[in-house]
């Protein structure tokens, strides 16, 4: 469904050239639960973004349901529908409410009429059971229920893959349990989710495959069970052994 | 000391019929009146001027600025333009507006006044709203982008309205500015609100009543402006603690 060849990112700054992914090689299927896990500056979140482009890959290829997405000429835009975000600071709509937040986008593209997509909005938000809310603006909320929203208007495209960027590593530790939960439940109806989280719980019980990223590189993938009781990298063992 | 209470003392000398002669005597007070009306016609077009250009001036910088390969030569103009307006004296630009851009045009020098003060609001509030727009969180962007949307419909439905509370009390307090500044369009003969006092002045060879009820006038209108600027801003800001 993902394919990555060799990708790699550098960011241009005033402070010269970081390095940030030094060639990353991925095929990632239909159903996969992929967590992507490491020390912060490994480059998780950067990889991720590249996947829908939010950043520009500086080299390599990122293919997507058979298109090159970071080819000239193609409409990302188009491809982004299909990919859901989820990001750390939720990035809810200020300005509108949890309905308005939530079709948006599939009423302006034309995928739905407002009728259709305030039906979808009210049968995912009694689902996460915030139906309640609807009507209220995101700085009503707390953290934990504006995370749930925030994945909920990313479904309400109906996307085939979700790219979670930390999606829990901003919110107080009590609401932490309540956004995996419903992530978990995403992962139960089959959905492809590609997930960068701090959460080795949450990789342990959900994940298919587990990624260690450190240096800009995949430095070890494996099966949960296999990753955490056997892991063979001695940077993975040390990362291990001080998160756990 | 001495001389500053001879000059409260000459203000209360003979006020009554100095008052009568500076307004009532062939009914002088219309001097004020239709010096404020110009007054408020130049300011109120001129914020319009300002605001259109204003904005236009930012998305050519925005935009720019996103991709600097696109309106390069846009950006180029837009940055003399905001060099000159904002780094010479509104009264200079106001003369060189009507004797040298509007030399060979004998006509409403009103007219003239509205557009020199519009081009000149126009520099600063171009400033204004490209703060404001680039004061709206990266991530909203992002999100916007991330279901779909282009980047001109994520301009549209997420970023302007956001950076429209951000703009909308500074935009405000530019036409509380411009209102003071065009007391020196008396400069091109036109008679706003100061050159009605100063008319009224020159007559009567008397500043007192004139001059002070110009100020007060002014006064008046930027502390009730204010007020319904503070109650903008109150309005603005509920619902949007982030």
């Amino acid at each position: 469904m993902i394919s990555v060849k060799n990708l790699e990112k550098t960011f241009h700054t005033e402070d010269g050239d970081i390095h940030v992914l030094k060639g990353i090689t991925q095929d990632i299927e239909k159903g996969e639960k992929i967590v992507v896990v490491g020390p912060s500056g490994s480059g998780k979140s950067t990889f991720l973004r590249c996947l829908n482009l939010l950043e520009k890959p500086t080299a390599g290829e990122v293919w997507f349901e058979g298109t090159q997405i970071n080819a000239p000429g193609c409409d990302v835009d188009k491809l982004r529908q299909k990919m859901g975000m989820v990001f750390q600071h939720f990035n809810l709509f200020p300005h509108l409410t949890v309905r308005q937040n939530i079709t948006l986008a599939p009423v302006t593209l034309k995928l739905k009429t407002q009728e259709e997509a305030d039906a979808a909005a009210e049968k995912l938000l009694s689902r996460i059971g915030l139906l309640a809310k609807a009507d209220a603006f995101p700085s009503q909320l707390s953290g934990g229920q504006q995370q749930r929203i925030a994945i909920v208007r990313a479904l309400a495209m109906e996307p085939d893959v979700m790219l979670f960027d930390e999606p829990t590593s901003a919110l107080d530790p009590e609401m932490v349990g309540e956004v995996l939960q419903v992530m978990k439940e995403l992962a139960n109806e089959g959905m492809t989710m590609i997930v960068v989280t701090h959460e080795m719980g949450f990789a342990r019980e959900v994940a298919t495959r587990v990624l260690f990223m450190d240096e800009g590189l995949v430095m070890e993938e494996a099966p949960p069970a296999e990753f955490f009781g056997a892991p063979k990298n001695p940077r993975l063992q040390e990362f291990l052994s001080k998160v756990l | 000391m001495d001389q500053f209470m001879v000059s409260v003392q000459m203000f209360f000398q003979n006020l009554g019929q100095r008052l009568y002669d500076s307004f009532i005597y062939k009914d002088r007070y219309m001097y004020l009146v239709q010096g404020l009306g110009n007054t408020l016609l130049i300011t109120l077009g001129a914020v319009l001027i300002g605001v259109i250009l204003g904005t236009l001036v930012s998305l050519v910088r925005i935009v720019h600025s996103q991709n600097p390969k696109k309106l390069r030569f846009l950006n180029a103009i837009s940055g003399l333009y905001l060099t000159v307006f904002r780094g010479t004296p509104m009264v200079v630009q106001l003369i060189i507006m009507y004797y040298i851009v509007f030399g060979a045009y004998r006509g409403n020098p009103l007219l003239v006044a509205v557009i020199a003060f519009g081009i000149n609001s126009g520099a600063y509030v171009a400033e204004v709203v490209r703060s404001g727009i680039q004061s709206v969180d990266k991530g909203q962007t992002e999100a916007g982008r991330s279901l779909g949307l282009n980047n001109r419909t994520t301009m549209i439905k997420i970023v302007f309205p956001q950076a429209f509370k951000n703009v909308a009390p500074a935009i405000f307090n530019e036409f509380i500015a411009l209102l003071k500044e065009t007391s020196v369009a008396g400069y091109i003969g036109i008679q706003d609100l100061t050159k009605g006092g100063d008319i009224i002045r020159s007559i009567t060879y008397d500043a007192y009543p004139a001059m002070l009820l110009v100020a007060v006038v002014y006064l008046i209108m930027v502390i009730g402006l204010t007020a319904v600027l503070s109650r903008l801003e109150r309005r603005m800001r509920k619902g949007d603690k982030r």
